[in-house]
């Protein structure tokens, strides 16, 4: 017996859904059209009509060594972290996967970071890895400047990056953990009669067969890295972009451009051009990676 | 080749005891099918021999060397399971090779013996499949193969026909056979089915609730089952037990208005007992209706194609009877039995173990048997 509503009038369902209409309207559709509408006029700072100006907004992107430079910084936020996360979520997961004593309590222990926003924890880290408290400190005294964040960009990226990851690993660790519980017990214990170690059988059996799982979290999570709020939360509280532009993101540089620069339309062609890179990536992964994932 | 022996081995989930120390010993080469209904502990048993499951307390050998505390790969075992556990992501070949790629055989020998192994179980044309692409029987196959290929000293068996059709459970029943006369490797083999466990094994153990009911021969437990539960467990359809009185004065039992005669000897070793009385369904014999017996009355028949099986009421307890092909009967009718001494078998009415009829009568069965076949009159 199925129960089913079934409305006579046809007002009545487009009521029911009319404030999730209109929020998708005023909160997706408009700003997109907005958007596109904004990268190819040039909208005066101080008011009057919109000119069109064609691709003049991309060209002036282009043109510009500093947008280079965010696409790059992007490039490797977003390919260093969601790697890194899947794999340390991967580690955990077999871990936690084996059921040793004490399971129970580092399962909740591992997905905890994600619950805390990233702004929140890009602060709480700016103070973990500052280069004058703690650990940082002694190793700043021993080598001075290994680790100095606020005077070389390198550093200044790997910090955002170190908190990309230590968030993500704990939404990564989830998936990864319930995709292990679907590998059924005896194949490992064939494994372990096969004479496979534990690596061995990780290596051999489970990746293989949580490749599904490693696919979705690849293309999510590597979105997440290009446009993710978190991506652009940690940078905004912990480096705001520098220093010397070494941690601007292409969604920071974005931001910053319109609404500290009011420039809308060249923040506007910037991100159709983001939008079009992460779907050229989503189109590579597809195309290339997922013929070598087996669903079955 | 090499023999297992298993003392005092207990295992308890928590505070679940699953095992209560178990004492077992199986030679070098031997067969053995472990038999019980699920639960009774017997894969946990052959899990712990495996090392998939820790020993709770005593200890198991294999070759005279403790393997507590070993990893499964260091015990020299090869496993089958029930569900096969096929890697679906490997092909055949991958699944049957890959406990020596793992071991580091070089790739050109690796090679040489898959294709050997597969010739052993029928499989060469099937290598570059995956699993998901054979059927059940071949897949089974593939999970002998890959047991085969090792060349274990033991071989253990978790119900891997199980999953399989009764045409294929009886073919792939002949094929392990085979196999072990081939190999000789020390087989352990964990089935809930009697029949697989009658024809295969060279030695039966039945376990029930964690504890060893009986170890012994096939036909040795058949003829002489230790328990009540193994009594019921091992026969189909299973034998008929009825609690009763052993009168001394007549040297019987009262059943079904009748009065069965035991040996007196024995009668009066028991003296006015009350025990289990067990006859099975096929040692039932049919009597004419004036010579007295006990009566039956038939319920329903259950045809065979070989014989018939009629469940009957005697006291208003049921009772099977094996019928021939050519003695008919219907529902409503009532059968005349006479019950043979020599068929009989008693137990414990407490603990339920086997009362031994001739240690009370030592002297050579057929004499016995002869002096106790008739049967009482009906009143």
């Amino acid at each position: 017996m199925e129960k089913r509503a079934v409305f006579k009038s046809w007002w009545l369902p487009i009521v029911f859904a009319l404030p999730q209409l209109l929020l998708i309207l005023c909160f997706f559709y408009w700003p997109v059209a907005a958007v596109v509408n904004w990268a190819f006029t040039l909208e005066p700072p101080f008011g009057g009509p919109a000119e069109f100006v064609g691709f003049a907004n991309f060209q002036e992107a282009f043109a510009d060594p500093f947008y280079w430079n965010s696409v790059v910084v992007s490039l490797i936020f977003a390919i260093v972290g969601p790697l890194f996360a899947i794999s340390i979520g991967l580690v955990l997961a077999i871990a936690v996967d084996r059921q040793l004593p004490g399971s129970g309590f580092f399962r909740f222990l591992y997905i905890l970071p994600y619950a805390i926003a990233g702004p929140a924890a890009g602060m709480a880290f700016r103070f973990i890895l500052s280069p004058e408290r703690g650990l940082a400190a002694s190793l700043n005294a021993m080598w001075p400047d290994i680790w100095n964040p606020a005077k070389y960009g390198e550093h200044a990226l790997a910090l955002v990056i170190i908190i990309f990851i230590w968030k993500w690993s704990g939404y990564t660790f989830i998936f990864l953990l319930a995709g292990l519980q679907s590998v059924p017990r005896a194949l490992g214990e064939a494994a372990a009669m096969d004479g496979a170690g534990p690596f061995r059988r990780a290596i051999d059996v489970q990746v293989p067969l949580l490749a599904p799982t490693l696919f979705f979290l690849l293309v999510t999570m590597m979105t997440e890295g290009f446009v993710g709020a978190d991506t652009f939360g940690i940078v905004h509280a912990v480096t705001e972009g520098g220093p010397n532009h070494g941690t601007e993101v292409m969604v920071y540089r974005i931001v910053d451009e319109a609404f500290k620069g009011l420039n809308y339309s060249g923040a506007s062609a910037q991100s159709i051009i983001l939008i079009g890179l992460i779907m050229i990536f989503t189109f590579i992964q597809f195309r290339f990676v997922e013929k070598r994932v087996h669903y079955k | 080749m090499a023999d297992i022996a298993i003392r005092a081995v207990r295992k308890s989930y928590g505070k679940t005891p699953a095992l209560h120390g178990v004492d077992l010993f199986f030679a070098s080469g031997e067969f053995v099918v472990i038999l019980g209904p699920s639960g009774c502990g017997k894969s946990t048993l052959l899990r712990m021999i495996a090392g998939l499951e820790d020993i709770t307390g005593g200890e198991i050998a294999i070759d005279g060397r403790v393997v507590n505390r070993l990893e499964p790969r260091e015990r020299g075992c090869a496993m089958v399971f029930q569900n096969y556990a096929l890697y679906p992501h490997m092909s055949v070949a991958g699944n049957i090779g890959y406990a020596l790629k793992v071991s580091g055989v070089p790739k050109a020998e690796r090679e040489r013996r898959i294709a050997e192994t597969a010739k052993i179980v029928g499989l060469q044309d099937y290598l570059a499949r995956r699993p998901a692409a054979l059927s059940g029987g071949q897949r089974q196959r593939v999970a002998m193969a890959r047991a085969i290929i090792r060349e274990p000293k033991v071989f253990l068996f978790d119900e891997p026909l199980s999953n399989l059709d009764a045409k294929l459970r009886i073919s792939m029943r002949a094929e392990i056979r085979k196999l072990h006369q081939r190999l000789s490797a020390t087989s352990v083999f964990v089935t809930h089915d009697q029949v697989e466990a009658m024809t295969l094994a060279d030695r039966l153990v039945v376990m029930n609730r964690g504890h060893v009911e009986q170890v012994g021969r096939p036909l040795e437990i058949y003829h002489r089952p230790a328990s009540t539960f193994v009594a019921s467990f091992i026969g189909a359809p299973a034998m008929n037990l009825v609690r009763s009185r052993v009168e001394v004065e007549s040297a019987g039992i009262r059943f079904g208005g009748a009065m069965v005669a035991i040996d007196p000897a024995f009668a009066a070793k028991l003296r006015g007992q009350d025990v289990t009385v067990g006859i099975r369904p096929e040692h039932c014999c049919l009597a004419a209706p004036g010579d007295g017996g006990v009566e039956a009355r038939v319920d329903f028949i259950e045809e065979l194609g070989v014989g018939r099986v009629a469940y009957c009421e005697v006291d208003g307890l049921p009772f099977a009877i094996s019928l021939d092909d050519h003695t008919v009967v219907a529902a409503g009718d009532s059968l005349f039995l006479t019950l043979p001494s020599e068929h009989l078998h008693f137990f414990d009415i407490e603990s339920g173990r086997r009362i031994e009829t001739d240690a009370a009568a030592p002297v050579a069965a057929p004499a016995a048997s002869q002096h106790s076949e008739q049967t009482m009159g009906v009143h």
